[in-house]
Order: C-alpha cells, then sequence, then structure tokens
C-alpha cells in the first residue's frame, strides 16, 4: 500500500517520537522553527510512506494526519 | 487519496499544552479515539483533574467538569450516581489519585461506583515543576527529592493497581504505558476494555498508564520513552493486575 | 419530631434526591434519617461518603448532573468542605450544606454553640464569594427554611448554607410538613448529561486569562449584590416601644425571647431583632431601630461574631453591649434577663457598664 501523511506544522513539537518508528524512515527533524518555536518534522514521501500510521499514533500532539494512496490516485 | 488517520471526532480543534514527547497528548487522544469507536460521545462525562491533564476540557469535545486536587473520584461518584446510563470516566495523575485523591480513589474502588479512571503515571508531579510523588521510585531524583528517593525518609512507590486489586469493588485493573507503538495499541484496547466493563456494570475499573514526563526527568523524549521501559515497568510492571469477569 | 429529622423529611420533600454525608454529632440523626428515607425515593442517592471532603465532592457531581443534593456536618467537618463549596460557588452550582453547629475551635465538643458564624457568612473558602446563610430558630422553622434552601439555591445557582446548631438538631418539637403544590422549574443549561444532540459542555473554575477572571467574580458579586436586595429575611418581637433591642440568631434567639418576656414583667423596654438570613445580614433594620432606640445587646453562644456585623451596620451610632458564652454552654433565660438588665440600668443611668 502507498500512503502518505501531512505533519500541522504549528502543531508539532519536534518530539521526534514520529522519526524513531518510521519505518521507512521518512521523517526527519528539521532547521525549521514554527511559530511557537520548535523545530519540526518533516516528511519526505518518496522515502516509501506505507500509510502504516505509526507516526499518527505515536504523535502526542494529534499532529498527523495518514492517508492512503489509491491506485486510482497514482495513475493522475 | 483516503484518509485513514486523523483527529478524532469527540476531540476539539485546540493545540495541546503539553511539552514536547509528553504521554498525556497520546492518552487524551486515545480516549477521544475510544469514545468514538464505541460510539459513547453523547453520553460520556468525563471529571478532569488538577495538573498537566487539567485542560482536557479544552481538547474533549464531550461535557467534562474540572474538580478540586485529588477530588475526581467523588465527583465522578456524584455524577454517576445520578446519571447511572452515562459513561463517566475520571482522568487523574499520581498526585490526584494518589497522593491527595487517595481516599476518595480508593473508597469509590471499595464502594465498586461504575467509574473508570484513567490514572496517569509519571513518576512526578509535572504541572508545578517535577516535585516528588507517590509513585516516584526509589532513588529517583526530583526537585522536593533532591538526593534521591530514599526509602527510610520518604517511604516506597505506591503501586496502586496491585492495592486496588485487593478490593472487591474492583473488576477491571491493568497496567500499559504509552512510550512506543506497541504499547500505545494495548492502552488503547484497555481504556476501551475499561468503558466496556463500566457498561456491563462488572464494577470499578482502572486504567493506569506509565507516561514520558521528559521535562521533569530531565530527559530528551526519545530517552524518556526508553527510561519507561529500562526503568519504569521493572517496579510498575505492566500487564493485566485483575478482570473479574472477560469484557 | 427532632431538628435532625425534620430538616432530611423536609429536604426529600422539597425534591432532594442525593444526600451524602459523614457521621459526625451532632447532626448523626439526620445522615440515619436519610440512610432510610432516601432509599424510598425514586432515584435517591444516600450513599456515607469517606470523608466530609468526599461528600462535598459527590453534591458537586450530583449537582452538576442536574439533581438536588445536600450534605450535613458540623464544625471540624464543614471546615473539611470548604474547598468544595469554594467550587461549587465558582462553578455556579446549586446546593445545600447543613451545619449544626458545635462546640470548637478544633475537636471542641459535641454541645450547642454558634462558632461558625464567621465561616459561614464569609464564604468560608478561599476565594471571593458568599453563600446565602439561613439560621432556623425552631424546628418547624428548621422545616420551612430547608424548601426555602432549596429555591435560593436553584434561583441563584449557588451553594447556600443551613445554619442550625446542636440543640436544635436534636431537640424534639412538632413540625407540620409542606409540600409545595406547583415544583417550579429553574433553567438547567449548564447540567452535564452527555452531549447528545447539542455542543459539549465543561463546568469548570480555572480561568487563567485575568481579564475572564476578573469578569467571572464581578459576575459571581452581581448575584450576590441580587441576594442582598431580595433575600434579607428577619424577625422582629416587642420593637416598636422598646429602648434597647437584643439581637440574636437561632436557638439564643430563642433565650433571648424567653429572657425578654421576664424584663418586659419588669417593666423594662426591650425587644428583639432576629436575623434569619445571617448573611445577607439585615443591615436595614438595624439601621432603622438605630434611629429609635441607641442600646443594642448582642447576645451570641460564642465569644463574639455577629457582632461584628451588628457593628458593620451602625457605622458607629448607638451603643453595642455584648453577652456570649462559647464552649457549648447555653445560659437560661433568667441568666441572660439578669445581665441585659444590669446593662439596660447601667445605660439608663449614662454609665458605660
Amino acid at each position: 500500500m502507498k500512503g502518505s501523511i501531512r505533519i500541522d506544522p504549528e502543531r508539532c513539537k519536534g518530539c521526534s517520537w514520529c522519526m524513531e518508528y518510521c519505518p521507512s524512515h521518512a521523517i526527519t527533524l528539521s532547521s525549521r522553527l514554527n511559530l511557537k518555536g520548535y523545530f519540526i518534522a518533516d516528511f519526505e514521501e518518496k522515502k516509501g510512506c506505507t500509510g502504516c500510521a505509526l507516526c499518527a499514533v505515536m504523535c502526542p500532539e494529534v499532529a498527523i494526519e495518514v492517508y492512503q494512496i489509491e491506485k486510482t490516485d497514482e495513475r493522475q | 487519496m483516503k484518509t485513514i488517520y486523523a483527529r478524532p471526532r469527540s476531540m476539539k480543534e485546540a493545540h495541546f499544552h503539553y511539552c514536547p514527547g509528553c504521554g498525556h497528548g497520546v492518552i487524551t487522544r486515545l480516549i477521544a479515539e475510544v469514545v468514538d469507536e464505541m460510539e459513547l460521545r453523547d453520553r460520556t462525562i468525563c471529571v478532569a483533574p488538577a495538573g498537566c491533564g487539567m485542560l482536557v476540557y479544552n481538547y474533549f469535545d464531550i461535557d467534562t467538569i474540572e474538580s478540586a486536587h485529588g477530588r475526581g473520584a467523588a465527583v465522578a461518584t456524584g455524577i454517576k450516581r445520578v446519571r447511572p446510563d452515562n459513561l463517566v470516566f475520571s482522568y487523574q495523575g499520581d498526585g490526584d489519585l494518589a497522593a491527595i485523591g487517595t481516599a476518595e480513589g480508593f473508597h469509590a474502588a471499595n464502594r465498586g461506583e461504575l467509574i473508570s479512571i484513567i490514572f496517569v503515571n509519571n513518576g512526578v508531579y509535572g504541572m508545578t515543576g517535577g516535585q516528588m510523588a507517590p509513585t516516584t521510585m526509589l532513588d529517583q531524583v526530583t526537585t522536593t527529592s533532591p538526593a534521591g528517593r530514599d526509602s527510610l525518609i520518604q517511604g516506597h512507590p505506591v503501586k496502586i493497581c496491585e492495592v486496588y486489586a485487593t478490593l472487591d469493588g474492583t473488576s477491571y485493573l491493568e497496567r500499559v504505558a504509552v512510550n512506543k507503538p506497541a504499547a500505545i495499541i494495548k492502552t488503547k484496547k484497555a481504556i476501551a476494555k475499561a468503558f466496556r466493563h463500566q457498561q456491563q456494570k462488572t464494577g470499578f475499573s482502572l486504567v493506569e498508564i506509565l507516561s514520558p514526563c521528559p521535562t521533569n526527568w530531565k530527559m530528551s523524549p526519545l530517552d524518556a520513552c526508553r527510561w519507561v521501559d529500562d526503568v519504569m515497568t521493572k517496579v510498575f510492571p505492566l500487564g493485566l493486575i485483575k478482570e473479574t469477569k472477560k469484557c | 419530631m427532632s431538628g435532625n429529622s425534620a430538616v432530611g423529611e423536609a429536604a426529600v420533600l422539597a425534591g432532594c434526591t442525593c444526600y451524602f454525608g459523614y457521621p459526625i454529632t451532632p447532626q448523626n440523626e439526620l445522615t440515619e434519617y436519610m440512610a432510610k428515607r432516601i432509599a424510598e425515593v425514586p432515584g435517591g442517592v444516600f450513599i456515607q461518603s469517606e470523608s466530609e471532603i468526599a461528600a462535598i465532592n459527590m453534591v458537586l457531581g450530583a449537582s452538576a448532573a442536574g439533581a438536588r443534593a445536600m450534605t450535613s456536618s458540623s464544625g471540624p467537618g464543614i471546615s473539611l468542605k470548604q474547598e468544595g463549596v469554594s467550587y461549587l460557588a465558582a462553578d455556579e452550582l446549586p446546593a445545600v450544606i447543613v451545619n449544626m453547629m458545635r462546640g470548637g475551635p478544633g475537636m471542641g465538643n459535641i454541645s450547642p454553640a454558634q462558632s461558625d458564624y464567621l465561616q459561614a457568612t464569609r464564604g468560608g473558602g478561599h476565594g471571593d464569594y458568599r453563600t446565602i446563610v439561613l439560621a432556623p430558630a425552631s424546628v418547624q422553622e428548621a422545616a420551612d427554611l430547608v424548601h426555602v434552601a432549596f429555591d435560593l439555591a436553584d434561583t441563584y445557582r449557588n451553594p447556600l448554607v443551613v445554619l442550625g446548631d446542636g440543640m436544635l438538631g436534636q431537640m424534639m418539637e412538632p413540625v407540620t410538613f409542606t409540600t409545595p403544590a406547583k415544583k417550579k422549574e429553574y433553567p438547567k443549561e449548564y447540567v452535564l448529561t452527555g452531549a447528545s444532540g447539542r455542543p459539549s459542555r465543561m463546568i469548570r473554575s480555572l480561568l487563567f486569562d485575568t481579564k475572564e477572571e476578573e469578569e467571572h467574580n464581578w459576575k459571581l458579586f452581581r448575584k450576590y449584590q441580587l441576594m442582598e436586595q431580595n433575600e434579607v429575611r428577619y424577625e422582629t418581637f416587642l420593637l416598636d416601644d422598646a429602648d434597647m433591642a437584643l439581637l440574636a440568631y437561632g436557638i439564643a434567639a430563642r433565650i433571648a425571647k424567653g429572657a425578654i418576656k421576664r424584663l418586659r414583667q419588669e417593666g423594662l423596654r426591650v425587644g428583639l431583632i432576629r436575623p434569619i438570613t445571617l448573611w445577607p445580614f439585615p443591615k436595614k433594620i438595624i439601621q432603622e431601630t438605630a434611629k429609635q432606640l441607641a442600646d443594642f445587646f448582642v447576645f451570641e453562644m460564642s465569644t463574639g461574631q455577629m457582632i461584628e456585623d451588628v457593628r458593620l451596620a451602625l457605622e458607629g451610632k448607638g451603643h453595642v453591649h455584648f453577652y456570649g458564652r462559647p464552649g457549648g454552654v447555653i445560659p437560661t433565660p433568667v441568666e441572660l434577663s439578669r445581665i441585659v438588665a444590669r446593662h439596660y440600668y447601667q445605660s439608663k443611668q449614662g454609665k458605660k457598664p
């Protein structure tokens, strides 16, 4: 399954829990700051997100939305 | 694209005030997810504590009431006795339940009140800046045990689940954690099970959740997660402590 | 029927379905009465809680869930409840708290006293709030005022104190109970029932934003102002031609009436002002009476608490005399009449007693 996520930059506090458990290592800590002053998480789709949602399960800020990319999406 | 994970319906849009890497964030979300999945939003009433969890009424989109520090079990008792068809749960930390709320929690459990307590155990008083809690472990350094907890003058950590297990009024007690995905999934199941016990009127239910507190443990969020496994679970063993009936 | 039992029966007839309490003398008969009586009420809830603290918090939960809830105690237990009363006031939840006063401070004793006046009339707990305080002086009045108590608590969405004492609680007098013909409906848009078909509600008193907290305090203040305007209750006895006014409440007022009857037989023109609401305090009648006479004699079963409110009401006018007996001592009307007489004569001769 192919998946994708979106991390809300203003909710993220850079705790790094999502990064630790992503099996595709698709999330890293960026050097971008949000309005609260936290370094926020960065998602790289091309690393091969499977939509496992472990990142969203770990996230203590409810900052992550997870999507399943259907075959029809891919063709587009 | 299909959304397979998003903010639960029973959760308001407010951003959490919790510290980075705080277990409360996960626990708050899990409760909202369980309330949604069990379709309980229209009949759930939550009692909020004093402590880091005190702002859950800003996060849950369900009827909530603030309780004075430690009194959550008594407030929940009053509500449930008047509205037995509602699902009533209290969200309490280690100061709230295991220190100042000892009598109220113990006796609600002993009376077998049909309420559920979500007990967040992070071994320290978070909101007030990291003082010793009844659940602080021996040798653990806190602001009021700067030399580490000494059993001779400060006693031993309290294991709430085991204490409540001796009371006949309790029907479901489980200790879980929120420091890694597998543990979080177990915690969600435990919360749902506690609510089912309440619905099936088996007795008093409590889920004790070991929760990382990076700020007051003076660790990074990831180290705090590891510490739960490496140190906390040795003193507070995870698992089902008591279940009088399968729910 | 004893005062304790009468309070219980009146509460149930007034629609109280929840009672939470912890044993403490001299009000145990009330707790025990409710244990039996509440069982006869559909949906009734009786819990002997593990402490007075737990009881007041159960009242808070029950009130938030929409029930008429009551608790009772005496001095030490009432002190324990103060945090809960503060929260009830802040949350704007109705509740009735009955205090059958006893000797204090500390463990004190179990004899009747009027030792908790200041505690009851100054809010009692932390924060800027007040509770209406009703002080019955007979078993019948206690039964009548309990109805008033629940109605006022609901009208103003505020906790309310019924202040009795051990004598009132345990003495036996005839009493007639009335059930109101039509139950008055109070708006209940704050009650927690589960967010079904409506937005979720929260009941809380934590207001970090100081502007919000200030506004909340002023909102409560305006409520208390309404209470002061509308809810003062008092009784006068033989005041019209008096040149000395006794001031006493509760059981002390019964003793005072007995003393006045004796004094009147001897030709001393003494009357009585009996506050029924201790808060809001009946300032106006005292100020009115100060135009007619100069001598006010405060009698309390304490070392002097209501006397402060009398002095405040008089604003320096007139002359305040005092006789107090703390510790659970109950003077007889004869004793009181002798002391009042001495003060009366000394005033007449222009001497300060």
